[in-house]
């Protein structure tokens, strides 16, 4: 707020330009309040309409009977927690749970290991440094629905490069399953998910190397804390803040993916890399039943949330330090 | 910089407000037509033969035609849009199944309010536009699915296209060598994977009401045994019909279930030499029955009398006998009326055998209505249990069926 009335009196917009000419005292607080409104209320409109209408519709929704006919009749008759009994209630449920789930801690896992191994990697000076971690960036850069389709011919079990070159080097005779077996398939949708998040990891972990000074490492160098021990007592500490806010931004991220798994194996096969983002998706716009897909998506928002308020403590936490 | 964003952000919320409420007054409902909106998802070069088609049609009736084509996978979701808008085309085409689930939310009007009855069009292609005893859409031509075959493949084996399951089967081992795969169809996890499953079903006597019987088991045992014995490649619950063509295309798989729209799609392959026969049945003597595919067009309840009267005479001159010629030319599609497709068959070999699977054809929504999406989806999970091996298929279509 305090930055907002310093700015005020020098605006150049039409609106606030009208005011120059008055004096402050004339003015007086009322007017004060109005220019402070003012300028809260684009932020204000924006989130009420980008982002509380949303949510207040996605909740109305998961207790009505919303199908294809209230689109056209807009009745949308109310049935209270039915959606919710009906989502929780399906054998599809747990499934999905429990494949969010897996997706969610495997990717986690494989995108912090090899991001903070690749950020402590170039943190030591060496040519085409800077070169290779701008590379690093290209998962981020790819539209998601080209890498996922490159990726699914990559992962054919007959012909795709993956088994082509396994099968090279003697490592399996007929080619791993990997979109086509129900026990192999989310592992492969996870490995490119690690793929996809490693240069989030990467990036957000280097600069908070970046942050530690050399000073500690001359120091404990002196001490005799190198190599591991370095590590272990002046990195880590030092890099928590930011290790907490990777993983909790990581986990919120992880939970809502849909373009990836869709692009790979839509669900599939036999529903195994079918998590609730992917069967709120199925719900909403291939069943059309509005209303049980809003369900899981509320239930998904939930977890989410559950996340973000964690991430705001830890956030903070790291703030007050 | 800053103070331009502020002053831009002001700027865009007031124009947004504008913009929303602006929205509801779009609409109009009075006065005498002048223009229809056509909408349909044909992508050319068919989308080109159509709109010639809407032209011509118009001028018959004295209105100009204005068409959009949208993606076919957006088209519903695009309807819904347009639906709760309150800005439907004047005539709207729609995927044949989905008829009866637009037309239960009220958003289409019954053709025969324009005096359309549909006389001499094939059952299964009046049972499609049906909706609750009401003509709502009709399909000037339909397609169904068949073996495809390469005739290379087959004479250097000495096969002829299998009659039966137990021909089919034993075919397929046969020609299973290296890379190349004796069969393929698409097992997906889509309805596109139902709809290619449909006539292994149906031609055997299985229901889409309860998938758990003995006879959708057989179809699905037979399917899932190819997969297992590998004469099918694994990857057949991620393939889509097109994946299936690239399979075929590349030489990797001698057969192949696939439909009538990809001959513009072969004819790429001068080198490739194929033909088509009907999906084998358990026995020689079942009669096939293969699922009808194909676009129906539609009047939509758009409130204006005086355009929806109109839009009813486009659709009954876009689904004469003279359009539906051009229009089933242009797709590999069979004219819907018997007489005609039989006329068009005698010209055309290739089209002939999908003439007479057309005959016998069933709508998917024949039986269920609004409710076959639910059946789709229970069938689909049931293919991709068994075919992974996850269940047998008895098992899986227990569990299907009970969700």
């Amino acid at each position: 707020m305090t930055s907002a009335t310093t700015v005020a009196p020098t605006a150049s917009s039409p609106a606030v330009t009208a005011r120059r000419g008055e004096s402050p005292r004339r003015r007086g607080r009322g007017g004060e309040r109005v220019v402070q409104w003012l300028f809260i209320a684009p932020a204000v409109v924006y989130i009420a309409l980008f982002f509380g209408y949303p949510i207040v519709q996605n909740t109305l929704m998961s207790f009505q009977d919303y199908t294809t006919k209230t689109f056209f009749t807009g009745e949308a008759p109310w049935v209270g927690f039915a959606n919710y009994a009906t989502v929780i209630g399906s054998s599809l449920f747990s499934t999905t749970l429990i494949n969010t789930g897996l997706f969610t801690v495997g990717s986690i896992i494989g995108q912090f290991v090899v991001g903070i191994a690749l950020a402590l990697f170039f943190r030591k000076k060496f040519p085409l440094n800077g070169v290779l971690r701008s590379l690093l960036l290209v998962p981020w850069l790819l539209p998601l629905i080209a890498s996922s389709a490159v990726w699914k011919w990559m992962l054919d079990q007959d012909s795709g490069v993956i088994n082509q070159s396994l099968q090279v080097l003697h490592l399996t005779a007929k080619g791993v399953p990997w979109l086509n077996d129900p026990n192999v398939a989310l592992i492969a949708v996870i490995m490119v998910n690690i793929w996809l998040g490693i240069p989030f990891n990467v990036t957000i972990l280097y600069s908070g190397l970046q942050d530690i000074p050399q000073e500690l490492y001359e120091a404990g160098s002196l001490d005799g804390a190198t190599g591991w021990k370095s590590f272990r007592y002046i990195t880590w500490p030092n890099l928590r803040p930011v290790v907490s806010v990777v993983l909790v931004l990581g986990v919120v991220y992880t939970l809502k993916v849909l373009d990836i798994i869709l692009g790979l194996t839509g669900g599939g096969p036999a529903n195994s890399t079918e998590t609730l983002a992917t069967n709120a998706y199925h719900l909403s716009f291939v069943d059309f039943t509005f209303g049980a897909g809003a369900a899981v998506s509320n239930i998904l928002i939930i977890i989410s949330l559950l996340f973000s308020f964690i991430y705001l403590r830890v956030n903070r936490r790291a703030v007050d330090e | 910089m800053r103070k331009s964003t502020i002053a831009v952000a002001i700027a865009a919320s007031v124009a947004l407000a504008a913009a929303m409420t602006g929205c509801s007054s779009g609409s109009s409902s009075s006065g005498a037509a002048k223009a229809l909106t056509v909408e349909d998802y044909y992508s050319q070069p068919n989308a080109g033969t159509f709109d010639k088609i809407y032209q011509a049609c118009g001028k018959s009736i004295g209105v100009t035609v204005k068409s959009t084509h949208v993606p076919g996978a957006g088209l519903i979701a695009k309807v819904l849009q347009q639906s709760s808008s309150k800005t439907l085309p004047d005539v709207l085409m729609l995927d044949n199944p989905d008829v009866q689930q637009i037309a239960s939310s009220g958003a289409l009007s019954p053709l025969s309010n324009y005096g359309i009855t549909g006389k001499g069009f094939a059952p299964g292609v009046l049972s499609a536009g049906t909706y609750k005893g009401d003509l709502y859409g009709l399909a000037p031509a339909v397609n169904s699915i068949a073996l495809f075959y390469n005739t290379d493949i087959l004479k250097a084996a000495g096969i002829t296209p299998p009659k039966t399951w137990a021909e089919l089967k034993t075919d397929a081992s046969a020609l299973t060598k290296g890379k190349q795969y004796g069969f393929a169809f698409s097992g997906i996890n889509t309805y596109e994977g139902t709809w290619q499953f449909l006539p292994f079903m149906w031609t055997n006597g299985g229901d889409e009401k309860n998938i758990d019987t003995p006879q959708t088991a057989e179809a699905l045992q037979l399917l899932t045994s190819m997969v297992q014995d590998g004469s099918t490649s694994k990857s057949v619950v991620n393939w889509a019909q097109s994946d299936v063509l690239n399979q075929f295309t590349a030489g990797k798989a001698a057969m192949m279930i696939n439909g009538p729209w990809q001959f513009p799609v072969l004819a790429k392959f001068p080198n490739l030499h194929w033909a088509t026969a009907p999906i084998p049945g358990k026995n020689a003597t079942d009669v096939p029955v293969a699922p009808l595919g194909g676009e129906t067009f539609n009047v939509p309840n758009t409130g204006n009398k005086a355009n929806m009267s109109l839009a009813g005479k486009l659709v009954a001159c876009i689904t004469n006998d003279k359009n539906m010629v051009t229009e089933a030319k242009i797709g590999g599609y069979v004219p819907s009326k018997i007489s005609i497709a039989a006329q068009v068959a005698a010209s055309d070999p290739q089209i002939a055998s999908f003439a007479t699977i057309v005959k016998t054809a069933r709508a998917r929504t024949g039986e269920l209505g609004a409710g076959w999406p639910a059946a789709a989806t229970k069938i689909y999970t049931a293919e991709q249990l068994a075919l992974t091996g996850k269940l047998s298929p008895a098992a899986a279509l227990k569990q299907a069926q009970n969700g």
